[in-house]
């Protein structure tokens, strides 16, 4: 008998008291819990979120759509950056504005060679106001995701409201499974040590983020 | 389980150590009660944190109730994104598996998220024995690791150490595993968190294999889900090319929709966070992105006799968030290792009695290890009611009777070591069950109250060693009620 034969075997003998026509599963499981929590014009579930990202120490910037590029230029300046990877959507209409070299997110490239690169910018698929949470699923703007994982410094944007929901439930309802999802709230933490938090472990140790409208 | 905890004493011996040792005690409390005010802060804000928890229970209760056919599709959907499924009844069949699909690879060395299965079976000690390194890159795990130490804490398994010491086993460890601690390291958490940062990015940038385990797998998709904060799990995930990930069979939710529930009530309920900083989902393999190609081990080792038995399957709806360690009276005080499994606290008091059995000293004592207060009920988010499968596995232990072992049902014998309990118990029914003895037997102990000692004698002076025994009032209570016609008109 094969292990898995003997597995659902035993699971099997162990639910004998479990009736045929047990309560199917839509009826089974309650779902008495709100889709969100409190009531938020889109504006105020954009500010719920710009707060949330800076409580988990993310740096939030605001700005429209025609100061985006020169937004991360001065970002990367500030920092430092000469090398900035960058997945395959962004044009200049995001990276116009600086004089980094630009690495292109290639198969081929080792974690090594990714470690030399000082920052990276990408977009992401959603993100969540009462959580202060934003969603990569590797769409043309993310890239693999790996690019936004070596790199010290990560600078996300987020185009307001359209990519802004309020809660879990509802970003969940926008994101597809098959896709490999990274939910990031904040730049890497621990707990670990005397159960208290602290940032900057193995991911970016800083995350910008810019809600970018119009 | 593990072979480290083989042996180990019964919970009383080893807490005993622990209540006597002051440093320890000091880590625990401070840690504990941090995270305690936290989670109730982080819990208050959801206002539907009651139908959550309820939905929670449901979802995994359903599963559980279920469980063959959630099997069945999440192998089905696994396959169907290109994962390879592989089955394993024990901890040993799960080693030779994780084994030989590393020596496969040509590898000799791992690198691992933290997880409890992996814990549980002893992954590490076996992937040694074949020559295979396995290095944890958890912060809490790596420090468990360096100093050779065991887990004591579900979330953080170094919760007994505090800053100092993980500075000394840095400063005085890290060089014999790779690379060595920075100079003149000091003991703040965010220079100790950077150490921890440099050691281990050697490792994960060369790996070729990842072992991690998940938090939740999704039947109806086949996605796996790993919740995390310091992006060593991402690291293990993404850059090596296999990924291996060994998962208990009970991890299973049906729908992608049961997420909202969970990622909702574990990250508050464990780090008392809003969300952790990172939550990965992957579904098999994706062309371009992460490992090429993706192992699955299905783990039963005591969970499909867990599920067997219709109150202390409830353990199994356990979501490993450490809620219930961390508000525990009974953990702050005796700290984890004295639990003598990888499931400390409360939780592990029920866990581990089930999937090992109650043979050996351990495991029999861990159903006294708590003192019934509810605490941990009240803030587990799927609802595991603690006490009531403590009192269960209890009465389990002193009377025996039928349980599964290894797929088969055996009738268990009574411990031997509570014959006088159970002879106490006979006794006592049978003066309950007559009445005239009874009365004789309350008069002639209320006469003779002045004799009586302070401590019991024999087998009884144990249990009276931290407890008075309760004096014998002048007059039986069904003397005092017939003398006033049941205290009528204030009569005393």
């Amino acid at each position: 008998m094969s292990s898995r034969e003997r597995i659902l075997g035993r699971v099997r003998r162990a639910l004998a008291d479990v009736p045929q026509d047990d309560t199917p599963y839509e009826q089974a499981v309650s779902r008495d819990y709100v889709r969100e929590h409190g009531e938020r014009s889109v504006a105020q579930t954009v500010d719920l979120l710009a707060e949330n990202l800076a409580d988990y120490r993310a740096i939030v910037h605001r700005c429209t759509a025609a100061e985006l590029a020169a937004v991360i230029g001065r970002l990367l300046a500030e920092r430092g950056s000469k090398t900035v990877l960058v997945p395959a959507g962004p044009n200049e209409e995001w990276l116009g504005g600086t004089d980094a070299e630009r690495v292109p997110d290639r198969a081929e490239s080792t974690p090594h060679e990714l470690d030399q690169v000082e920052s990276v910018v990408t977009g992401c698929a959603v993100a969540v106001a009462e959580t202060g949470t934003i969603v990569l699923d590797g769409g043309p703007d993310q890239g693999r995701r790996r690019i936004t994982l070596v790199p010290d410094h990560h600078i996300c944007v987020v185009r307001v409201p359209e990519q802004v929901v309020s809660s879990v439930p509802q970003a969940l309802e926008r994101l597809d499974p098959v896709r490999p999802l990274t939910w990031i709230s904040g730049p890497s933490a621990t707990s670990d040590i005397e159960l208290d938090r602290v940032e900057g472990v193995h991911g970016p140790r800083t995350l910008e983020v810019v809600l970018v409208s119009g | 389980m593990s072979g480290t905890f083989v042996g180990m004493p019964a919970f009383p011996k080893a807490a005993h150590e622990a209540v006597n040792n002051p440093t320890l005690r000091g880590n625990l409390r401070h840690a504990t009660h941090t995270i305690r005010a936290k989670r109730a802060t982080a819990v208050a804000e959801l206002t539907d944190w009651a139908a959550l928890r309820e939905a929670g229970k449901r979802i995994k209760d359903h599963t559980l109730r279920h469980l063959d056919r959630y099997l069945e599709q999440l192998e089905a959907s696994v396959t169907a994104a290109g994962g390879i499924v592989h089955w394993a009844s024990d901890a040993d069949e799960a080693n030779r598996i994780v084994a030989g699909l590393v020596k496969a690879t040509g590898e000799s060395e791992v690198v691992k998220v933290k997880s409890m299965a992996t814990q549980e079976i002893g992954l590490n000690e076996a992937l040694e024995a074949e020559g295979i390194r396995a290095y944890e890159t958890d912060l809490a795990e790596l420090i468990v690791q360096l100093g050779k130490d065991r887990p004591s804490h579900i979330l953080v398994p170094a919760i007994h150490r505090n800053r100092g010491e993980i500075r000394d086993i840095f400063e005085h460890e890290m060089s014999e595993w790779g690379r060595p601690a920075p100079d003149g390291l000091t003991d703040t958490p965010a220079e100790l968190a950077e150490a921890a940062r440099l050691h281990l990015r050697e490792k994960f940038l060369r790996a070729k294999v990842g072992i991690s385990g998940a938090n939740f797998m999704v039947a109806e998709t086949g996605t796996l889900v790993v919740v995390e904060s310091e992006g060593n799990g991402r690291m293990c995930l993404t850059l090596p090319e296999t990924l291996i990930s060994v998962v208990g069979i009970e991890k299973i939710v049906p729908a992608w929709r049961d997420l909202e529930v969970f990622l909702q009530t574990l990250p508050r309920s464990s780090t008392a966070e809003r969300m952790n900083p990172y939550t990965s989902t992957w579904t098999g393999t994706t062309d371009g992105d992460g490992p090429r190609t993706f192992h699955l081990v299905l783990l039963d080792n005591g969970r499909t006799d867990t599920l067997a038995d219709e109150v202390g399957r409830q353990a199994l709806r356990c979501i490993r968030c450490s809620a219930c360690l961390n508000v525990c009276p009974v953990y702050e005080r005796a700290g984890g290792h004295a639990y003598g499994s990888v499931y400390p606290g409360p939780i592990g008091a029920i866990l581990s009695p089930q999937l090992r059995g109650t043979a050996s000293e351990i495991d029999a004592s861990l159903p006294y290890a708590s003192s019934l207060c509810g605490a941990c009920y009240e803030v587990c988010p799927v609802a595991i009611d603690i006490p009531e499968v403590l009192v269960h596995l209890r009465e389990r232990v002193v009377e025996g009777g039928p349980v599964t072992r290894e797929g088969n049902k055996v009738v268990l014998q009574p411990a031997k070591g509570h014959a006088a309990e159970r002879a106490a118990m006979r006794a006592a029914r049978w003066a309950f069950t007559r009445p005239g003895a009874l009365r004789t037997g309350q008069r002639l102990a209320s006469r003779t109250r002045r004799l009586h000692p302070r401590t019991l004698p024999g087998p009884g002076k144990a249990w009276s060693g931290s407890r008075d025994l309760p004096p014998v009032p002048a007059e039986p209570f069904r003397d005092w009620w017939q003398r006033t016609q049941g205290g009528k008109g204030g009569a005393k």
